[in-house]
């Protein structure tokens, strides 16, 4: 069951990226380019797929999961570094290629090698990223 | 195209109900960085191992369903991605680490964190939104690198 709902999500996680245009890059760059040739197709991707969600997480209260095991707890409120800073770094690569982790999987088929040497980048900047992350709290402490 | 922004909305939909599903049917928060970088750890230092195939089957699904869509329909998606490799494996590294050290991206914090309402997930999606923009405002604009 459990495997079963992880395809079944995953299979329309995909189908949406693809459908929506989230996994051509020109579409992604085109919506950060507010001074180009603006795109605003991702700010209707953003919307349509925040509405299904809201309900969802309205129907979590006092549920449990229907493949068993508890619903992630609630969400730290807290604003630290590694939020502002990590989330600058992925927004620069982001705009620097158009590609999120999402659409890089999902067009992994048919995106050639750069999809390829994108992906591999990503995985090896995944590993490092706990090592990262320590010497960026060392060095916000010293400053 | 005119028709974009409702393909978007469609699309959005659907990736919402994937969100939906392995919220309400599993309990976990649909993040992609969240997914493939909880996998990158597994190989670093051996952690989630019992969650890993769940993991593996999501990503699976992500990657199948585009590709059966374009069979069906006969149609073959373009990316219109640079082939500039200096400039794809910096974005790569900086999309790995930033996202990790961040604990989410465009669907763990932009989706899933706002439906939630959570402050964090708001906070992370408007620096990243305006990280990009300043990026393509200075790469294409100022330097015409991009």
């Amino acid at each position: 069951m459990r495997l079963f709902l992880s395809f079944l999500a995953g299979g329309l996680f995909g189908t949406g990226l693809f459908l929506s245009g989230m996994t051509d890059t020109t579409k992604v760059q085109g919506w950060l380019d507010v001074f180009g040739d603006w795109d605003p197709t991702l700010a209707f991707v953003m919307g349509g797929a925040i509405l299904p969600m809201f309900i969802a997480w309205r129907l979590t209260e006092g549920r449990r999961p229907l493949a068993g095991g508890q619903f992630p707890p609630q969400s730290n409120p807290e604003l630290d570094r590694r939020l502002i800073v990590g989330s600058a770094m992925f927004g620069i690569g982001w705009g620097l290629v158009g590609l999120c982790p999402g659409p890089v999987i999902a067009s992994i088929t048919y995106n050639g090698w750069s999809g390829v040497w994108f992906l591999v980048a990503m995985l090896a900047g995944m590993a490092v990223a706990p090592k990262f992350g320590i010497q960026l709290d060392r060095l916000m402490a010293k400053a | 195209m005119e028709t974009d922004w409702l393909w978007g909305l469609i699309g959005g939909g659907i990736i919402g109900l994937g969100g939906a599903v392995y919220l309400l049917g599993n309990g976990r928060i649909m993040g992609a960085s969240g997914i493939v970088g909880g996998l990158v750890d597994g190989l670093v230092d051996g952690s989630g191992r019992k969650i890993a195939l769940e993991k593996i089957l999501f990503l699976a699904g992500v990657v199948l369903l585009p590709l059966l869509l374009q069979s069906v329909s006969s149609t073959q998606a373009s990316t219109h991605m640079t082939d500039n490799v200096i400039l794809i494996v910096s974005a790569g590294l900086l999309v790995g680490i930033g996202t990790r050290i961040a604990n989410g991206c465009t669907s763990g914090h932009g989706v899933c964190g706002i439906s939630r309402l959570s402050l964090r997930g708001l906070i992370a999606t408007v620096f990243y939104i305006l990280a990009g923009g300043l990026t393509l405002a200075i790469f294409r604009h100022g330097l015409g690198l991009i």
